[in-house]
């Protein structure tokens, strides 16, 4: 990974990035005022390996995957920035273009498989569907195809589930079957959306599990978005930490878990309950509530919750922090000098976790 | 599923028992609750200077003399096995299904209503394909347009069609393209389907729009707030992940969803049309069950009447069904038991 | 007869002429542009079109023969069999595929409430004082199979229409006025024959006799009665008859779907040599059934409709377009027809049973109001006495003047309260038929008209169908719920005193269950006048007395007139030969003709 600065030019693309995102902005006009839910985030992605976006709900995660997608293109939401898949810019792109993208190079797995599967067709007919779309193949073809897709992500007698209703299925088997209809088209792109939010914590192992598996066999590039870092942690490889549409701490999975240096990451650490430590110590959920995307406060929009601004002064209410390398590789946008991080991560936050 | 169909033809059959015995009652119990005699009854269906003697004589032939019980068991025996009347001369037979005769006209209901249900069945078609499409198809574009100059323009029209009395909407209709204009047929005009199916459908093309002016209006509505609902669910963005073309993500999966409601609607409609456009057959004059009805309640013709109602509520049962059955085609989470 | 409009909904048009009718050629005294000689009749205008054209004269006279005849029913047809219908558009069509024994002159003015031989040669000879009346039958008259006609068919027409069970609508004057003798029906006659009925003889197949009960001096108005058109036995089939009339006019049946629409075509068989009365213009006569009121007048207007059969003239929407706009008023006439709108005063309720109050009511009643419940001028003049002025004999006058603008004379009616000894006025309860919004704004004026003297009135509506029968109709409610005053209604069942007058003030008609439409006339005087109405064979001599009952009732106050009622009908350019007929109040349908 390189910094963003390295970012600013295409010329300076790395020819192993698969995924390339630079400064996109998703803005909704809304009646109210102008929605800045996706505000200057980058990131790149090479094929196989996986990035993690962490973030609250309206941190701006999901809209960004789904820029991603162009699944807000012909709404009224205003996009900007480039998105670089396999060399060709998606933002620019015809709408047609990109939809003949969709679920062929790059595919998503929803997080509700039972909201997410439409009710009236049969798990085979839309995995069907998902395929011929991008496959000049005859029905029995693609049958035979979503038959042994959902053998491979494990449902068992495939051959007589196909012909079942999402209903039918119980929420872990549907989720597979949302993977299977995602990989119809063997994506170069993967992107979950909360993938196992709704599933009991037995069966979201074994999505994970699976993802993993996928992802070793198909090579593919893939993003996980979450609002667990317990996830993060099982498969990414790179984190993407984001608040309120902007991105407030990028690295590697490693460095981010190991050393967090912006005190939102610090926060959401915090709020992560762990099997590893004694249940006697208490979770510190992030005070406060995530702000409105409208009238985002001024300066770092983290600043009315962290519990750090007084070491800096009032940049953190008046200047909006940039997103800098503090390591090689790890970058995060926070007026409080190293060393300052330094302390408080050492004094007040890793005891605590 | 065919457990669940005999099951309810069985119920539809008993359900048409009740509603002729209290056809029955509404025309026969109640006046004699009233304090109406035989000859009261009776008095209707003689001539306007008939001495009592007549008036007895009348109410013996229509058998006002007997037992309630007995009066009603010859009308429901009259059904299941037909009936024999007297016609004067001789003798008739009324093969069952029997509605009886008319008190009036002296004619079988039953050829009556056989003859007449054509009518209602040609209107009944045209009009609600017409306002299936054109309701569905407004509500559709509506709800993909929102706020659009379309979509306005959509919803004051369908607003104008629930408000408008079809006699109003009717005349001015007829007054305008068939009268004036000389492009559609005039009042009264029907042609058998299989006589001549252009001429059929020249000659109720105005009815059919007529009739769907004022349903399409609330299928249109009815669609466009299901269409939005509909594409605001998380299905239609995993159709749209898949790279299917927006035809095709609004057409398979976010009508397929929004119709569910729509076709229960649409079946009872249709179901209540058969049972007689009363308006729509009398504004353009056409002998549909409606018109039939609405004769025969003015004059009292109770025979007419229980038949008409009998049909009526048949399709109505038969709608239920029929909806039922549809229910659970268009949405497998739907048992049919 | 009828008590005016129907006890079917669905045809209140219809009712409104139903059996009465005889065209005023209202306006003689108003001018109206139009002459309407009194007995010549005949006269003809040419085609420049004016209001009232058709009235009193023919409008667009021609012999031109061909084309297609088109009209419109907004209901069922009452019958087409003869034994079975009764009302006046059916009794001036079926004279087009039925011959009667006579008929009223298709000729326009007062002429046409005059009776010529139609199928008899001559109009009935009357012997054993209006007790026997013969007629001769033309020779060479054909039924559309080509058999000749004879009497016995006139009998056989006659002796089935007695059967009341079977032909439950038709008018029951042959049953009332012949010598039955137990006599029921055909269907049920021991001769083989089915002629077992002795009060008709047919010595030979050219002459018919009827022997009455009791003398009778209008019997020719009875042979007018569409029940003499013959009908050949061996065709008959009773109640089903009506979907295969023999004809035996110049036209016949091509297609009849009952309840749907009826053509006519040329009746071959038919021999203009033996029928002085018919022209026979269209070549082809199309009557559809169940037609939209409201789209019947839209097609006379845009001329897609020759006529709106039932006669009963345009409905509101199109009769304030029609008035309104002269290029449409130039095709349209204002028809009186014998019809009278009037308030029953019951004698039976105190303290109306005292003259003067029944006279101070009809001193306080506000003409002008009554006439405005009914439209106004356009729905009628207004009514001074019973009789229509178009009934021959029938004179106005005016018993009870409403003073100088006649709103009412309420110095009169108070005196004529104090002499009733009721000086502050007195409650008492008016009906009317609940379906009426006429009715009820005639209660209501009333209701005003008779608070200035102090009379209060109750306002009760009652359902249409059964105002008779069980309501204003029945004396004993009417006594107990004190219904004082009844809206009421009559149209005759032919221009002639007997036919509008005898239901409707002859005490003995009054049934204690009910049914009656004498609502309040119990009179003595008036009984006796009748009976010998019906001895007077001198057609003048009866004329007077007809009057005179119109007297005697209003001198004892038990009727309060409101309006004679006026129609207005339209003619499309497309017709020719166009008149009202006075014996039916509507366009003569025989002599109709069509530009082809």
């Amino acid at each position: 990974m390189t910094g963003t600065e390295d970012m600013a030019g295409t010329a300076r693309d790395r020819p192993e990035d698969f995924l390339t995102v630079r400064d996109l902005r998703v803005h909704f006009p809304t009646d109210d005022g102008l929605v800045r839910a996706v505000d200057g985030v980058s990131f790149r992605l090479q094929r196989g390996r996986t990035l993690g976006i962490v973030g609250e709900s309206g941190s701006g995660k999901s809209v960004a995957s789904l820029a991603v997608m162009g699944l807000h293109s012909g709404g009224p939401a205003r996009i900007s920035g480039e998105i670089w898949l396999d060399g060709e810019e998606l933002v620019g792109a015809s709408a047609e273009r990109v939809r003949r993208l969709r679920g062929a190079k790059m595919a998503m797995i929803f997080q509700d498989p039972l909201s997410a599967m439409h009710p009236f067709y049969t798990v085979g007919a839309q995995i069907i569907e998902a395929y011929r779309i991008h496959n000049d193949v005859r029905r029995s073809v693609a049958r035979a195809h979503a038959i042994d897709l959902l053998a491979r992500v494990g449902i068992p007698e495939p051959a007589s589930r196909v012909d079942d209703y999402p209903h039918q299925f119980s929420g872990g088997m549907r989720q597979r079957a949302m993977i299977a209809m995602a990989l119809s088209c063997d994506p170069e792109l993967l992107i979950a959306d909360e993938p196992t939010t709704a599933l009991d914590v037995t069966v979201q192992a074994q999505i994970l599990d699976l993802i993993r598996e996928l992802q070793a066999e198909f090579h593919s590039a893939v993003i996980i978005i979450t609002h667990d870092l317990g996830v993060v942690a099982e498969l990414a490889d790179d984190v993407l930490v984001m608040y309120a549409g902007k991105p407030v701490e990028y690295g590697s999975a490693t460095d981010l878990f190991d050393l967090p240096q912006h005190p939102y990451t610090w926060g959401l650490l915090g709020s992560m309950p762990r099997l590893d430590r004694d249940r006697s110590e208490r979770l510190l959920p992030i005070p406060g509530t995530p702000p409105s995307l409208i009238t985002v406060p001024p300066g770092c929009a983290f600043h009315p919750r962290c519990g750090h601004t007084d070491a800096v002064g009032t940049a953190c209410r008046e200047k909006v922090p940039e997103l800098t390398e503090v390591a090689p590789e790890h970058r995060i946008a926070c007026h409080l000098g190293a060393a300052q991080r330094e302390r408080i991560w050492r004094t007040e936050i890793a005891p605590k976790l | 599923m065919i457990v669940f169909i005999i099951r309810r033809l069985v119920g539809a059959v008993l359900l048409l028992f009740v509603v002729s015995a209290v056809t029955f009652s509404i025309f026969f119990v109640v006046p004699r609750l009233a304090g109406a005699t035989a000859e009261d009854l009776a008095s209707r269906y003689v001539g306007k200077t008939a001495d009592e003697q007549q008036v007895r004589q009348m109410a013996d032939k229509l058998g006002f003399h007997d037992p309630l019980v007995v009066q009603y068991g010859r009308f429901a025996k009259g059904i299941v096995a037909g009936a024999d009347y007297d016609y004067g001369p001789a003798a008739e037979h009324c093969p069952a299904p029997c509605f009886g005769y008319s008190f009036l006209t002296q004619a079988p209901v039953w050829p009556d209503l056989l003859d007449r249900l054509p009518v209602t069945a040609s209107l009944a078609a045209g009009a609600s394909a017409i306002w299936l499409l054109a309701g569905v198809a407004t509500g559709v574009i509506s709800a993909l347009r929102r706020g659009s100059i379309f979509d306005r323009a959509a919803m004051g029209v369908a607003l104008a069609g629930v408000s408008l009395p079809i006699f109003f909407t009717g005349l001015l209709a007829l007054g305008i393209f068939s009268y004036t204009l000389g492009v559609t047929a005039p009042g009264s005009s029907y042609t058998a389907l299989a006589e001549d199916p252009a001429q059929w459908a020249y000659d109720l093309i105005l009815p059919w729009i007529t009739i769907a002016f004022l349903y399409a209006a609330g299928y249109a509505r009815l669609t466009s707030s299901g269409m939005l609902e509909t594409m605001s669910e998380d299905f239609i963005r995993t159709a749209r992940a898949k790279g299917l073309p927006e035809r095709t993500v609004v057409l398979k999966h976010g009508l397929r969803a929004t119709l569910t409601p729509i076709v229960t609607i649409f079946g009872l409609d249709v179901g209540l049309l058969l049972g007689g456009a009363i308006l729509t057959e009398s504004t353009f004059s056409l002998n549909g069950i409606g018109r039939y009805a609405i004769l025969a309640i003015g004059a009292n013709d109770l025979p007419k009447v229980m038949g008409v109602t009998m049909v009526a509520a048949f399709f109505i049962v038969l709608a239920n069904l029929v909806v039922d059955i549809l229910y659970a085609v268009v949405d497998p989470r739907v048992r049919l038991t | 007869m009828n008590r005016g409009e129907p006890a079917v909904k669905t045809r209140p048009a219809v009712t409104a002429t139903a059996t009465g009718a005889a065209l005023a050629i209202l306006l003689a005294a108003c001018g109206g542009g139009t002459s309407t000689s009194g007995n010549g009749g005949g006269t003809a205008t040419a085609g420049v079109a004016a209001f009232n054209a058709g009235v009193g004269s023919v409008f667009n006279p021609s012999d031109a023969k061909g084309g297609t005849l088109r009209l419109a029913h907004s209901g069922d047809f009452d019958s087409l069999d003869p034994a079975d219908t009764y009302y006046a558009y059916s009794w001036n069509f079926i004279r087009l595929y039925g011959r009667s024994l006579v008929m009223f002159a298709p000729a326009p003015g007062a002429k046409g409430s005059t009776l010529v031989p139609d199928l008899a040669a001559t109009l009935g000879v009357p012997s054993d004082n209006a007790k026997t009346w013969t007629y001769h039958l033309r020779p060479g008259v054909k039924f559309e199979d080509g058999t000749l006609i004879t009497a016995k068919d006139v009998k056989y027409a006659v002796e089935r229409s007695l059967d009341k069970t079977v032909f439950p609508d038709g008018p029951t004057y042959f049953n009332d006025f012949l010598d039955l003798q137990g006599y029921t029906s055909p269907y049920k006659d021991a001769d083989p024959n089915k002629l077992g009925l002795k009060a008709i003889e047919t010595p030979d197949d050219a002459t018919i006799v009827f022997h009455l009960l009791k003398p009778f001096s209008g019997f020719d108005y009875f042979a007018q009665l569409p029940a003499t058109i013959p009908v050949p036995a061996a065709k008959d089939t009773g109640a089903n008859y009506k979907q295969h009339v023999v004809s035996s006019g110049p036209y016949k049946f091509d297609t009849n779907s009952i309840g749907k629409s009826f053509t006519l075509v040329r009746n071959d068989s038919w021999d203009v040599g033996t029928d002085p009365n018919r022209k026979a213009l269209p070549d082809r006569i199309e009557v559809t059934l169940n037609v939209n009121a409201d789209d019947i007048d839209n097609r006379l207007l845009s001329g897609d409709v020759d006529v709106a059969i039932e006669g009963t003239g345009l409905q509101p929407a199109a009769q304030g377009r029609v008035l309104g706009d002269p290029s449409l008023k130039k095709n349209a006439d204002s028809a009186a027809i014998a019809r009278l709108w009037y308030t029953s005063i019951n004698p039976d309720v105190a303290p109306l049973d005292n003259i003067h109050c029944r006279k101070a009511v009809e001193y306080a009643n506000d003409k002008v109001s009554y006439q405005n419940a009914y439209g106004g001028p356009a729905g009628g003049d207004i009514a001074t006495n019973m009789m229509p002025p178009m009934i021959p004999g029938a004179q106005k006058f005016d018993v009870y003047p409403g003073g100088a603008d006649n709103h009412g004379d309420v110095p009169k009616a108070k005196d004529e309260l104090k002499q009733c000894g009721q000086p502050n006025g007195f409650s008492t309860t008016m009906s009317y038929r609940a379906e009426r919004p006429r009715e009820k704004a005639v209660a209501e004026g009333m209701q005003q008209a008779l608070a200035r003297v102090g009379i209060k009135l109750t306002l009760k509506g009652f359902p249409q169908s059964d105002y008779f029968k069980l309501y204003a109709g029945k004396p004993a409610y009417a006594k107990a719920n004190n219904l004082g005053l009844m809206t009421n209604g009559w149209g005759a069942d032919w221009p002639d005193g007997f036919g509008f007058l005898q239901q409707i003030v002859d005490s003995r008609v009054i049934r204690a269950t009910g049914g009656n439409t004498n609502l309040s006339v119990k009179v003595p005087d008036v009984d006796k006048l009748l009976d010998q109405a019906l001895l007077t064979t001198d057609l003048v001599a009866r004329e007077q007395i007809w009057s005179q009952i119109d007297r005697t009732v209003m001198d004892n106050a038990v009727v309060l007139p409101g309006v004679w009622a006026k129609t207005l009908v339209y003619r499309p350019s497309n017709l020719t030969n166009v008149f009202v007929n006075d014996g039916f109040g509507m366009y003569d349908y025989l002599a109709l003709g069509v530009k082809k």
